[in-house]
């Protein structure tokens, strides 16, 4: 019995961890450019259908596929910020929001169209292997799934600590008056920032797409899980997104665990509130504000 | 009457030649608009569309058998909850006099009442909830199973399958879909399963939401119950997660054996799990296989729709468009009046699905519909029981998933 | 803004007026979407009085329509008492509902994006628990039974087509018409001062906390009476279908896009989103390709966004009195 609740807690772990890979997309967007992507659940989902056919047309497994996805959305996001969203940009937040449905609308349809409403299942033994881990059995999808994550995410971190493009994007996000002041060019960083947040999420569809199944209507309860990520860590914090995710991950299992399956979502949403209540910046936020 | 009997057939004679049909077949100039509300779209649209495909397969049927003409006018509920209503409003307008829908309880409600204040008669395609024929509707026919029709029927099947094995089968542990289906089903099954004296003790009922993607906890605290069978009450992609995590798992109990869900005789399902979707058993209505017209129309839409596996929600549809064709011969005419007096009186006996004929009580519903077992094998669904529809032997205890 | 006032008040009239001398020779299919149009209306309103007016985005308006709903529901149908005490009951549970909300807002300085989640939390909460409780049927929902030939609308809060119509055309009349009074009253004043600039409105003396959960009470309260009237039109009650996501987020497309914080702005915008909705669904039904209801819903949204920058009322007022100058 403990043996099976070790396995599950670790399991919430490593799906946290994922997670926090679509978390951190979502808190990189608001920290540069203070937009809330709500379309965000829905790139997930574009991701998913990029690892679905990745693996189905090219064999390619997931972290592979999480490599394209990662590059076509990170394009789809840098071009959605050039194209549309840039326009939006000293737009109020509800204003904002409308918008961000509207693309979200716009991607759930066209999966639907192009993908049609089944459920797109990637096949194949790699489904059903386990790999062992001392006393642990671990899913090997979702132990591939965490590791691709945590690689892009200390990419990410160190992107944003020594390239020098990536300190730019923190001191934008810092402190934009002041960036543009000393003549960084803020538009093209925020192009940036939506393509590594589209990137993020893309690359997390990947990467659980042979955890679970790709259908069109996904995309909402992704956003809630990124937004409850970020919030619980701190919106605008790397390691925050991270920890979020981790803590979500367990809270789920062992809601499901010690309590009660049906009521899991209900524990991640209760500790939002918490979070929101007594820390309302969040776990990492910055106290200011 | 007897030339009416003869009509009837030759709709129901799936891709036969067409035999003479009565003057009033033909004699209609201008084409019966039927109404059709699905969800097409939104988060049902899977089964939607399989739906749709049905009733698609129903019309041309009509069609080849020369019926009635009737024009297809459908309506997109668009998976939500307050469209029924305005379907109904929507076809009504653009003239039609009879509808078949909704395929969601939510959406079939919303529309019933739309139905009972514009007396257009509804036929339900599909759609379970109880409370559908029991709020007292008079526009409304049903021709699919309600919760505790179908339970009792699965229940009897699954006590069938497991009464003469050795060992016989001590305990069982529910896993259950918390929607609206599932809770129907679930609550169903608890009454019946104690009316039935069924001897296997339920150890205990693990719900999730239906929304979980993540299976893992649930099928490991069914698994510590150790009991020998599984009931899931699912849809598919949770009954797809299911298997996943048995397997995982390692977790092989004697049987799984689903009352009354959907999900593995799709073909998602069995494309997902390949062999290890293999020895899953589900009690549903389902066609008569031994029904010669009924194969007929299963290779005719497999196809027509390739890759399409034709299942319950395609057959109940199908038998929808049948249901109001037949309705229509017998009316007479295209007033809403007399078909639906005319579907008061249906009696058909010869339909794909299985079961008795097809007729209406006084709540509008059809209480004949039979109930099979069905097994996957080799990757299709097979049914095994009762003994007169049954193609082949339960195989009882599944095949250990490590080795298969 | 005197054109605004009187724009307002002349279309509004008319609008009202026209519809209700219409009813007689609407055929059915337009009546029940124009049912919606304004029970969608009178949401509209509600969240423009908690959004519009002071400027708190709230995600979780579905809560309070579910808290409605039910409370009509299981009072009629558990208790066979009757509907409007249901809503005595309904109503001031979900405006204490909307008035700890905005309680504990204020008291943990939760706002903007942080509040929208507070309010989707503690909605989406609500719903798990809806949908794991017996009481109230769980996922299983509630069913109301078909009507009685002897049916009185009024007293059972339900009936035919042209009951809903006239129901929700009385909602919409009487929310824009109360929004306008709210305006222009002094509560309104304050309400707008705490949204353009908290600390001086508070440094002048007003109390911010008091106001603001008032507004989330009164809010709340008008969300609930029309949830029970969308539970009654439905004829079934779920908690995924009136308590989740979707249904917030439907209700106030139609307010944002029609101008927020303006009186005539969420009819307006129910005007064009409702139906838009009905729209994209024939042109996905007749084009065949399922999906594109919600990709021409989508586009549509961000076209109305991108070209009207304060919403919809905003423009026609705007249009209206560049063509009063030309004059």
């Amino acid at each position: 019995m403990l043996l099976s609740w070790l396995n599950i807690l670790a399991g919430g772990v490593l799906i946290g961890i994922v997670y926090a890979l679509i978390g951190s997309g979502l808190t990189i967007m608001f920290g540069v450019m203070r937009v809330v992507n709500f379309a965000h659940g829905e790139m997930v989902v574009a991701g998913m259908y990029m690892g679905y056919f990745a693996h189905s047309l090219l064999g390619l497994p997931a972290p592979l596929a999480a490599i394209i996805a990662a590059v076509v959305m990170f394009a789809f996001g840098y071009l959605l910020q050039r194209l549309l969203v840039e326009k939006f940009m000293a737009r109020p937040q509800h204003i904002q929001f409308i918008l961000f449905i509207g693309i979200a609308l716009v991607i759930t349809g066209l999966h639907l169209a192009i993908f049609g409403p089944d459920a797109h299942a990637v096949d194949g033994p790699i489904t059903f292997a386990t790999i062992s881990l001392g006393p642990l059995s671990l899913d090997l999808v979702r132990v591939q799934a965490a590791g691709g994550a945590a690689v892009l995410i200390l990419s990410l971190v160190l992107f944003l600590r020594l390239a020098p493009l990536g300190q730019a994007m923190r001191a934008a996000a810092d402190n934009r008056t002041g960036s543009l002041v000393i003549g960084l060019n803020v538009p093209r960083i925020c192009a940036l920032a939506s393509g590594i947040g589209a990137a993020c999420a893309g690359a997390a569809g990947a990467l659980i797409s042979p955890v679970f199944d790709t259908e069109p209507y996904l995309g909402l309860e992704f956003t809630l899980i990124a937004f409850v990520t970020v919030i619980v860590g701190g919106l605008g914090s790397l390691a925050g997104a991270l920890v979020g995710g981790v803590l979500i991950g367990l809270a789920e299992a062992s809601a499901a665990l010690a309590i009660d399956p049906q009521l899991k979502t209900a524990f991640s949403y209760g500790l939002l509130l918490l979070v929101l209540l007594l820390r309302p910046r969040g776990l990492f936020g910055a106290d200011a504000g | 009457m007897i030339s009416h009997n003869a009509g009837r057939r030759a709709i129901l004679a799936a891709g036969a030649a067409s035999l003479a049909l009565p003057a009033i077949g033909r004699a209609q100039s201008a084409p019966v608009k039927v109404g059709v509300l699905l969800p097409t779209s939104g988060i049902l649209a899977y089964s939607g569309q399989v739906a749709a495909r049905g009733i698609q397969l129903g019309a041309a049927l009509g069609r080849g058998a020369g019926g009635p003409a009737i024009e297809i006018v459908n309506y997109d509920t668009q998976s939500k909850p307050d469209t029924g209503r305005l379907g109904v409003e929507s076809l009504v307008r653009d003239g039609c006099s009879v509808l078949i829908g909704a395929w969601d309880s939510a959406a079939t409600i919303s529309a019933a009442q739309a139905c009972e204040a514009a007396k257009v008669p509804i036929v339900v395609n599909i759609a379970s909830a109880p409370q559908i024929t029991e709020q007292g509707f008079t526009q409304l026919f049903r021709n699919f199973t309600p919760a505790g029709v179908l339970i009792r029927a699965a229940v009897q099947r699954i006590k069938e399958a497991t009464d003469s094995r050795s060992p016989r089968p001590a305990t069982a542990v529910v896993l259950y879909a918390n929607d609206t289906f599932g809770n129907a089903i679930l609550g169903a099954l608890d009454k019946i399963w104690a009316q039935l004296e069924v001897p296997i003790k339920i150890l205990d009922r693990i719900g999730y939401d239906e929304k979980a993607r993540d299976l893992s906890v649930e099928v490991a605290k069914a698994r510590a119950t150790g009991a020998d069978i599984l009931l899931p009450i699912t849809r598919v992609n949770d009954a797809i997660s299911i298997v996943r995590e048995m397997v995982k798992q390692k977790w092989n109990p004697q049987a799984i054996m689903s009352p009354g869900s959907p999900g593995p005789y799709e073909k998602s399902f069995t494309d997902a799990l390949g062999k290890y979707a293999d020895d899953y058993m589900v009690s549903v209505p389902w066609y008569d296989p031994r029904n010669p017209t009924t194969r007929a129309l299963v290779a005719r839409f497999e196809r027509e729709n390739p890759g399409q596996r034709f299942e319950l929600n395609a057959g109940f549809s199908c038998e929808a468009v049948q249901i109001v064709l037949d309705a229509l011969i017998r009316a007479r005419s295209a007033d809403p009046a007399a078909i639906h007096a005319a579907l008061r009186t249906t009696n058909i006996a010869d339909h794909p699905m299985y079961g008795g004929p097809i007729q209406f009580d006084a709540k509008g519903q059809n209480n004949n519909i039979g109930c099979v077992l069905l097994q996957d094998r080799d990757g299709a669904p097979l049914v095994v029981g009762p003994a007169e529809v049954a193609m082949g032997e339960v195989r009882y205890p599944l095949v250990p998933f490590d080795k298969r | 803004m005197q054109v605004d006032r009187r724009l307002g008040w002349i279309a509004g009239a008319a609008l009202f007026a026209g519809c209700a001398i219409a009813a007689p020779w609407l055929d059915g299919f337009t009546m029940s979407l124009l049912t919606l149009v304004f029970l969608f209306a009178w949401f509209g309103q509600a969240s423009n009085l908690a959004m519009g007016f002071t400027g708190q985005l709230s995600l979780g308006h579905a809560l309070f329509a579910g808290l409605g709903g039910y409370a009509v529901v299981i009072i009629t149908t558990r208790y066979g008492l009757s509907p409007w005490f249901g809503l005595l009951i309904g109503m001031p549970i979900a405006a204490a509902a909307g008035a700890a909300i905005g309680w504990l807002a204020f008291r943990f300085g939760v706002r903007d994006v942080y509040f929208a989640l507070l309010a989707i939390a503690v909605a989406e909460m609500m719903r798990v628990i809806f949908s794991n409780w017996n009481f109230v049927g769980g996922t299983g929902g509630i069913f109301l039974p078909a009507l009685s030939p002897t049916n009185e609308p009024l007293r059972t809060l339900r009936g035919g087509a042209l009951f809903y119509y006239a129901a929700a055309l009385f909602l919409a009349t009487a929310g824009t018409a109360l929004l306008a009074w709210l305006r222009g009253a002094r509560i309104g004043y304050l309400w707008r001062a705490l949204r353009d600039d908290e600390a001086a409105a508070r440094a002048l003396g007003v109390r911010a906390p008091l106001h603001k959960i008032l507004a989330c009470a009164i809010s709340a309260a008008m969300t609930a009476l029309g949830g029970a009237l969308y539970a009654h039109l439905n004829g079934v009650i779920f908690p995924d279908s009136m308590m989740g996501m979707a249904l917030s987020i439907q209700i106030i497309i139609g307010p944002i896009l029609g101008g927020l914080g303006t009186v005539f702005g969420p009819l307006v915008g129910a005007l064009v989103v409702v139906p838009l909705g009905e729209i994209s669904g024939t042109l996905g039904q007749s084009l065949g390709i399922s999906g594109m209801n919600s990709i021409g819903y989508g586009l549509a949204l961000i076209l109305l966004i991108g070209l009207l920058p304060g919403g919809l009322w905003p423009a026609i007022v705007a249009g209206v009195q560049s063509l009063w100058r030309r004059r």
